[in-house]
C-alpha cells in the first residue's frame, strides 16, 4: 500500500534557509509588517459596503484576527471535553493514518 | 454520448473491461475513459435522452442542462486526475471501483427522474466502499461497514420519498420541490445524509481518512458534490438550507484545529466547504446558485489537490499524523509547493480558484441582507485558511523537523498534482472561463479593490493570529488523540444501550426461568409428598387404590343414571 523509504536521520549536514531561527523571525516579522500595511491600505480605496459594519476601518483585518484567536482558544477548550486516547473506540479501529 | 452510451454508464461499462488490459495499456485505457466522456460532453446539447415509459412512469436516464453539465464536466476532470494520481497502483479492485464510482456519480447528475437517481445513488455507495476496504486494515473494514450502512440508508430514504412522491403527484420527475409533504422531507434527508448535514456528517470524517492513498482522492470528489447538485436541483431557495449550511461552515473548523490526522482535518474542512455550497443553494438566487456550482467546481480541484499531497505523504512516510510529521519540505519540495497551492486555493487567496468561486456566494448572501449568516461565513473563511491553509502545510512540511527523510512522491502523483495545481491557478487568474460554464449568465467582477484588499486583510490577519499564537506557544500542539464527535452515538452509546438491554433481558429471562423452575419444583415436591413412597396416597398398594377409585366412579355413574 505505501512505499516507505527508511527514515534515516539527515546526516548530509545540509542546512536549509528555515533551519536558521533568525530566518524564522524574519518570516514572523514580515507577516506583521504586511498585516499592518494592509490595515492602513483601507484608507486608499473606496469601499462598496453591503453592511454598515464593513465601513469600520480595517474591519476585515480586525474580524479575521479576533475570529482566529477565538477559534483556536475555543478549540483548545473543546479538547478538555472531547479529547480521548487514540485507542478510545477500539485498539483495532484506528489505522495508522 | 460516447458510442450511444449515456454518460456515467460509459464509465461503469468501461470499468468492467479494465481486467482485459495490462500494464501501460491499462493506464492509458483508464485515462481514456473519462477523457472520452468529457470530450463528448463538451458540445453537449441540452435536452432529455433515452426516455421511456415504465409502468405509467416516465424514466429519463439522461437530462442535460447547464446545471447538470457543469457537474458533469468537473466529475470527468476529477476522474481523469484521480486516475493519473493512481497510475502507480495496480490494485485491480481499486481501479475498477474508482472508475465505476466516478461513473455512478456522473450518472446521478444527469438523472432526469428520481428512480434513475436512486439507482446511481446506491451504485455510488456500493462501488465507493471498495476504495475504503482496499486499504485492507481492520480499521478500514469497520469504517467501510459503517459508511456502507449509512450510504445505503440514504438511498433507502430516497426511494421511499420517490415512491410517496409518485403516489401523491403521479410523477417521478426530478425537479424543484417544495418542502412540506413527508415525501419531500424524506428526499431532503436522503440528500442531507450524503451532503453531510450536521448530525448526519460523521460518516465523512470517519471513512475518508481510512481509505487508501488513492481512494480518498476519488472519494473527495463525487458523493458530497453529487448531493450538492441534488440539493441545487431539488431545493433551490429553501430557506432552511441557509441555516443548515451556515452551521456546516462553522462547527467542523473547531474540530479541524484540534484533529491530529491531517487527512481527517481535510475531511472536516471538506464538510465546512459543503456548508458554503448549501448556503448558496438555500439563498437560491441566480447569483447564489452560480456561487454554489462554481464553488463545487473549484472545490473539487483544490480539495483533490490537498488530499493528493497528504496521500503522497502517507505513501512515502506511512503516516499523516501531525504529531509525527514536520520538516518534510526538505524531502518532498514539489509536493510541498503543490500543497501550498491547494491551501492558497481553498483559503480563497486572490488569483486562486477559491477566491472567484466563494466571492459569488458571499456576495449573494450580502445582497439578500443576511448579516448574521454573512458574519458566520466570514468567520468560516478565516477558519478555513487557519486549518487548511496554514495548519496542513505547516505541520506536514514545516514546523518542528521530525527528522524523517523520504523520497519525493512518484512521478505520476507529481503529474496529477501539477495539473491540478495549474488548474487551481488558471481558474483563479482567468475568471471568465469558469464563469462561462455556470448555469446562469454571470455579471460579476471578483477583482475589485474592495474585494481583494478585504480578502487579503482577512487572510493576513488570520495568518498573524496563527503566528502570534505559535510564537507565544498558545497554539494547541498536535497530540495523538481521538476527538469525540457525533459518531460516538453509534460507535459507543447505541452499542452500549444495546448491550445493556441484552443484559437486562437476559437477566430477566433467567429470573423468569428460575421462577418457573422453582414453581415446577414445588409442584413436583407436592406430588412427591402425596404420591411418593412415603405419601398419603401411596400407603396402600396401587391396585387396591385403583379398585377403590373405580368403585367410586361406578357408584357416581349409577347415581347419575337414576337422577
Amino acid at each position: 500500500m505505501t512505499d516507505q523509504t527508511p527514515h534515516t536521520p539527515d546526516n548530509s549536514g545540509r542546512k536549509y534557509w528555515l533551519d536558521n531561527p533568525k530566518n524564522v523571525d524574519k518570516v514572523y516579522w514580515s507577516v506583521i509588517v504586511v498585516s499592518v500595511l494592509l490595515f492602513f491600505a483601507d484608507a486608499l480605496y473606496d469601499k462598496h459596503p453591503e453592511f454598515g459594519i464593513e465601513k469600520v476601518f480595517g474591519f476585515y483585518g480586525i474580524y479575521g484576527f479576533v475570529a482566529c484567536v477565538g477559534l483556536v482558544l475555543a478549540a483548545k477548550g473543546l479538547r478538555l471535553l472531547l479529547m480521548r486516547g487514540e485507542n478510545y473506540y477500539d485498539d483495532k479501529t484506528k489505522g495508522d493514518s | 454520448m460516447v458510442l450511444g452510451i449515456p454518460p456515467g454508464l460509459f464509465l461503469i461499462a468501461g470499468a468492467l473491461l479494465v481486467p482485459l488490459f495490462r500494464g501501460r495499456w491499462r493506464q492509458m485505457y483508464m485515462l481514456f475513459l473519462p477523457l472520452a466522456g468529457l470530450w463528448c460532453l463538451v458540445d453537449g446539447q441540452s435536452g432529455t435522452f433515452f426516455a421511456f415509459t415504465f409502468m405509467e412512469y416516465e424514466i429519463v436516464p439522461v437530462r442535460v442542462d447547464p446545471l447538470s453539465l457543469i457537474f458533469g464536466y468537473i466529475f470527468h476532470i476529477a476522474a481523469a486526475l484521480s486516475v493519473v494520481y493512481a497510475w502507480h497502483n495496480d490494485d485491480i479492485v481499486e481501479q475498477m471501483a474508482g472508475l465505476a464510482y466516478a461513473g455512478s456519480g456522473i450518472g446521478a447528475v444527469f438523472a432526469g427522474d428520481l428512480i434513475t437517481l436512486f439507482v446511481y445513488w446506491e451504485a455510488m455507495a456500493v462501488t465507493s466502499v471498495f476504495l475504503i476496504w482496499a486499504r485492507r486494515t481492520e480499521a478500514s473494514y469497520a469504517a467501510g461497514m459503517r459508511y456502507l450502512i449509512i450510504q445505503v440508508g440514504s438511498g433507502v430514504l430516497l426511494l421511499s420519498g420517490a415512491i410517496l412522491m409518485a403516489h401523491e403527484t403521479g410523477s417521478i420527475a426530478f425537479e424543484k420541490m417544495t418542502l412540506g409533504s413527508l415525501a419531500t422531507w424524506l428526499i431532503l434527508i436522503a440528500f442531507g445524509i450524503k451532503c453531510a448535514f450536521p448530525f448526519m456528517h460523521n460518516w465523512l470524517q470517519d471513512s475518508y481518512p481510512e481509505a487508501t492513498v488513492t481512494g480518498t482522492v476519488f472519494l473527495s470528489a463525487f458523493t458530497t458534490k453529487c448531493a450538492v447538485y441534488a440539493l441545487a436541483r431539488g431545493f433551490p431557495g429553501e430557506e432552511l438550507l441557509i441555516y443548515v449550511g451556515a452551521a456546516m461552515t462553522a462547527f467542523p473548523i473547531f474540530y479541524a484545529v484540534i484533529e491530529n490526522d491531517l487527512r481527517r482535518v481535510l475531511a472536516y474542512s471538506l464538510n465546512n466547504q459543503l456548508g458554503f455550497m448549501v448556503v448558496g443553494v438555500g439563498i437560491g438566487t441566480t447569483l447564489a446558485i452560480n456561487g454554489a456550482a462554481a464553488h463545487a467546481f473549484a472545490h473539487i480541484l483544490y480539495k483533490a489537490l490537498l488530499f493528493m499531497s497528504m496521500g503522497a505523504v502517507l505513501y512515502r512516510v506511512g503516516t499523516v499524523k501531525g504529531s509525527e510529521l514536520g520538516g518534510l519540505y526538505k524531502s518532498m519540495p514539489f509536493t510541498t509547493v503543490f500543497c501550498i497551492i491547494g491551501a492558497a486555493s481553498i483559503s480563497a487567496f486572490p488569483l486562486f480558484s477559491g477566491f472567484i468561486a466563494k466571492s459569488l456566494t458571499l456576495s449573494a448572501v450580502a445582497h439578500e441582507g443576511y448579516l448574521a449568516i454573512w458574519m458566520i461565513l466570514l468567520f468560516a473563511s478565516a477558519g478555513v485558511f487557519h486549518h487548511s491553509g496554514i495548519k496542513i502545510p505547516y505541520f506536514a512540511f514545516f514546523a518542528h523537523d521530525s527528522g524523517k527523510r523520504c523520497k519525493e512522491a512518484p512521478l505520476n502523483m507529481l503529474i496529477a498534482m501539477g495539473i491540478t495545481a495549474f488548474m487551481c491557478i488558471a481558474i483563479g487568474v482567468y475568471s471568465p472561463w469558469l464563469y462561462s460554464l455556470l448555469p446562469y449568465p454571470v455579471e460579476y467582477q471578483p477583482y475589485t479593490p474592495s474585494h481583494v484588499i478585504g480578502q487579503y486583510q482577512l487572510l493576513m490577519f488570520s495568518a498573524l493570529a496563527f503566528a502570534v499564537l505559535m510564537r507565544f506557544k498558545i497554539y494547541p500542539p498536535e497530540l495523538k488523540s481521538v476527538n469525540l464527535d457525533f459518531d460516538i452515538t453509534y460507535r459507543k452509546w447505541l452499542p452500549a444501550i444495546y448491550r445493556g438491554m441484552i443484559n437486562l433481558t437476559r437477566d430477566g429471562w433467567q429470573s423468569i426461568l428460575e421462577d418457573l423452575r422453582r414453581g415446577v419444583q414445588r409442584v413436583v415436591a407436592y406430588m412427591f409428598r402425596h404420591h411418593g413412597p412415603e405419601g398419603i396416597l401411596a400407603r396402600t398398594w396401587p391396585t387396591g387404590s385403583m379398585a377403590l377409585w373405580v368403585a367410586v366412579l361406578l357408584g357416581g355413574i349409577l347415581l347419575l343414571y337414576y337422577v
